[in-house]
Parts: C-alpha cells; structure tokens; sequence
C-alpha cells in the first residue's frame, strides 16, 4: 500500500501541478491570443519557442534552468536581487520550471479554439459596441470553452507526469521537491518493487481516466487536431 | 637458408597475427557512474594488451541492476556496492563465485568555491550553508556512507534539512559542482587532479576511512558473458597491475 511518504509526494505532485496550470492559463492565454491574431513576422519564431518543450529533452531544459538559476546564472542573480535567493531545490523553482515544460500543452489548444473563432463574431460584438475586455469575456472565453478545458487537463496532466525536469532542478527534498515520478524512480532504485507498482499503477490510472473524461465525456479533440 | 627461415619466420608472425584477430572478442559492461573515468582508462589498456575490446554503459548501480534482472545483454558489470553483485549471483544471473572487489570508494566533502571546506570538515558543524548536497541514501551507496560519516560526526539530524539529493553521484557533483549547493558529498575521482594526486579545482575534505564502514565497490562476471574470452580477460585484467595502478590514480582504495 501507500506509505505516508508516497502520499507526501502525490500531494506535492498535485499542488506544484494545480499551481502551475493557474499559471499557465494565466500567462498562456493573453499568449495564445495574441498567436492566434497576430501578423507578425515574429510569429513563426514565438510559435517555435513555445513548442519547443514538446521536442526538448526534459533533461536539456533542466540543465539549463540549473544553470540560469544557480547563484552564477542571470536569472538565479536577479531572483538573489530581490531578495528570493535562488530556485533550484526550492518548491518554487520547480513551479517555474514545470510552467516552462507544460507551456505548449496550454497554449496549443487555446491557439487552436482561438483561431477557431473567426473574426465575425468579435466584429458583431464591436458592432453592439463592446470594448477589447468585454468582448474577450463574453463572447470568446464561452466559444472557446473546450479549447479552456482541454488546456486544464493537458497542462494539469503533463505536469504530474513530469520527471527530468524535476530530476534536474529538485534536488529531491521531502515535502519540498520530491514528487511522484521520482518517489518511483527511488523506489525501483532502491529495488521496493511493490511500492513502485502502486504509485505508478496509480498514476497509469488517474492519466487514463483524465483522458477517457476529456476525449468521451467532455468530448473535446486533441491538440494535434485542432491545429493546422 | 637463411632467406628461408626468415620466409618461415613472416609466415608464423602471419598466422600468429590472424589467430590474434581470430579470437578479438568483445564485451558488454554497465559500470557504475563513480568509476566512468578509470575505467575508460583500464579499457583502454585492456584493449591494447589484449586485443580483445569492452562497450562500457554508465549509470547508477542500480538502474544496471534493474536492467540485468530485465535481461539487458551485459556480461560484466561494476557496481559502487557490494548488494548488488550479491543478489544478482543469489538468483543465478551472475556466474558463482565471480564476485570480487575491484576498488574501495573514497568519499570527499567538496565544494567548488576555493578555500571554503577546511581540511578536516569543521564546516559540518559549524553551518552557515544552506543547502548539502549528497547521493540519494535510499538506494545510491554514496549516500548511505556519507549519512554513516554525518551521524558518526553526530551531525546528521541537524543536517538533515538542508539535504539535496541527487539520483546519483554524478548528479550530486553537478549540484556542487554548479554552485547550487554550497558543497556535498562527492567520490575522490570526480574531484581529484591524477598529475598531483589532490583535489583539483575548489576545496575539500577527504573523509577518512575511519568514519564509515569498508566502502567495496564489487564487480561481477554475469552468466551472459561466462563463455565470452573477452569478458574473462576484462575481469583478470581489473586484478592486473596496470589496472591496479590506473585505480589507484583516481583516488580509490585498493582491495585487499
């Protein structure tokens, strides 16, 4: 069964993940918008970098991210500026490393159901007289519903899942940074065969399920077909 | 006459040379990631005085150790412990009998800012750092000694809140080593200069055997590899004096 250090780790799993997405939508939906309807010969390239989680390595990102963030790097310099020392092995760090990884999965399906929109309807909305804000709210943020729904789940999901970034910048600290995939890795390491099969047969089932719930009940599509 | 014995003589050279490459054989190792830079040296050696060639695969002890169990093709294999080798030839995966020493571990607490470990470790338990950096005690034999060192020293619960863990040793030399961790628990090979025999870059303390039990790093010949003449020659070869010598250069202990 779960020792109470397994559930340890799945609760950290969850609130990194759960905190995480909150980020992910936030910054990932002005992102998507701006994808979606810009012109901008720009474009190509955001489109690259945003994707390129998807291709990388998680370890490449994560030997960076220790790179930038140690006590030589750019970013690890200004985090010590303002007084927030550096993120690697903190719990914080591993926030901002798993919005880095999971960034793609967010931003994709948004961009899609976006561009989904058209502009006729935000052109009715101006006719009627409805300001940039209003219009966003009440007019897209409704169509673009599952596109929403599947960001949530996609970027929740992916980042419960996530292994060498976590490897790479975590330090594995109990209660801080160890989450579920590396308590596994520990497991199988340490030869705990059993304890390894309850919590990744645990993690098999709660990824299915969140899956079967996004493609049957909430019948949205997968990002690969929403983009062209 | 004699232009003849010199023809017999290439013709012996000729054949005792195709013989030799006859019987060049090669061999599969998973080597634990402490001993990556002697043995690639020992292999290097190996394969010029025996003709024979090894494919080394590195990684933590055990993650090879699972890997074996699931049938990967290795024929020998270096482990940083003595538990392992053990199991394996308890369930009948290693030849038995096979099990031998190859080096004693020596652990070094390092850091990469110069002048900041003292030599004789007082560091621990003055503090004034925020984050140690060691190998995962639950499974990494770096971790379990250097644990055995801290609660010898009596200083382990007062530390243990400012552990960072790496998967293996080589991960924890790249927290130290990156300034991320002020300083941590690493092998004497990773930080060693070979041309002076001292610690290279940064500061340390090589922790002496005395403050934790005998560190034997076990080698073991697998059943895979029981019929190959190179993975028999790679494991006499570890005994030999060459390799004894390269061992010893990186900062290891020599079995007894």
């Amino acid at each position: 069964m779960l020792t109470p250090a397994d559930i340890t780790t799945l609760w950290l799993t969850f609130k990194v993940a759960g905190l995480a997405t909150v980020l992910m939508l936030i910054l990932g939906t002005p992102l998507a918008w701006w994808l979606a309807r810009t012109t901008s010969r720009w474009k190509g390239v955001c489109n690259a970098l945003v994707a390129l989680p998807l291709v990388l390595p998680p370890t490449v990102l994560g030997f960076y991210l220790l790179i930038l963030m140690g006590p030589s790097g750019p970013i690890g310099q200004l985090t010590t500026k303002l007084g927030l020392g550096t993120l690697p092995f903190t719990f914080g760090g591993l926030v901002v490393a798993s919005v880095l990884y999971s960034l793609p999965f967010v931003v994709q399906p948004l961009q899609a159901a976006f561009a989904a929109i058209g502009d006729r309807p935000l052109e009715a909305a101006a006719t009627l007289r409805a300001g940039p804000l209003d219009t966003f709210f009440s007019v897209v943020v409704p169509l673009a519903r599952p596109g929403f729904l599947t960001a949530t789940i996609l970027g929740f999901a992916h980042t419960v899942g996530e292994f060498g970034v976590v490897l790479m910048v975590g330090g594995n600290i109990p209660d801080k940074t160890r989450v579920v995939s590396v308590q596994i890795y520990n497991h199988v390491e340490a030869l705990e065969y059993s304890q390894a099969h309850w919590l990744a047969g645990g993690l098999l089932a709660f990824s299915f399920s969140v899956l079967l719930l996004m493609y049957s009940v909430l019948k949205t599509h997968p990002v690969a077909h929403q983009l062209k | 006459m004699s232009f003849n014995s010199l023809k017999s003589a290439l013709l012996i050279l000729c054949l005792f040379s195709l013989n030799a490459i006859a019987h060049a054989e090669t061999t599969l190792v998973a080597v634990a990631s402490d001993f990556t830079k002697p043995m690639t040296e020992i292999v290097a050696e190996f394969e010029r005085a025996t003709g024979h060639s090894a494919k080394l695969s590195f990684g933590s002890s055990g993650k090879a150790f699972a890997q074996i169990q699931s049938g990967a093709p290795f024929e020998v294999y270096l482990s940083a412990s003595e538990k392992y080798p053990l199991e394996l030839e308890k369930s009948g995966l290693a030849v038995a009998d096979s099990r031998f020493v190859y080096a004693i571990g020596k652990l070094v607490l390092w850091s990469a800012k110069p002048g900041y470990v003292d030599d004789q470790g007082h560091i621990l338990t003055k503090g004034g750092f925020q984050h140690l950096a060691l190998a995962d005690p639950s499974h990494a034999p770096y971790g379990v000694i250097a644990e055995e060192v801290m609660r010898h020293l009596g200083v382990l619960e007062k530390l243990r809140p400012l552990f960072v863990q790496g998967e293996n040793i080589s991960q924890t030399f790249q927290f130290v080593s990156t300034s991320n961790a002020e300083l941590g628990f690493v092998g004497l090979a990773q930080v060693i200069d070979v041309a002076s025999g001292k610690i290279g870059s940064g500061s340390g303390w090589i922790i002496p055997d005395t403050l934790h039990s005998p560190f034997r790093q076990t080698a073991v010949l697998l059943k895979t590899g029981a019929e190959n003449p190179a993975a028999l020659a790679l494991v006499d070869f570890l005994k030999s004096p060459t390799a004894l010598a390269i061992i010893e250069k990186y900062g290891f202990g020599l079995p007894k």
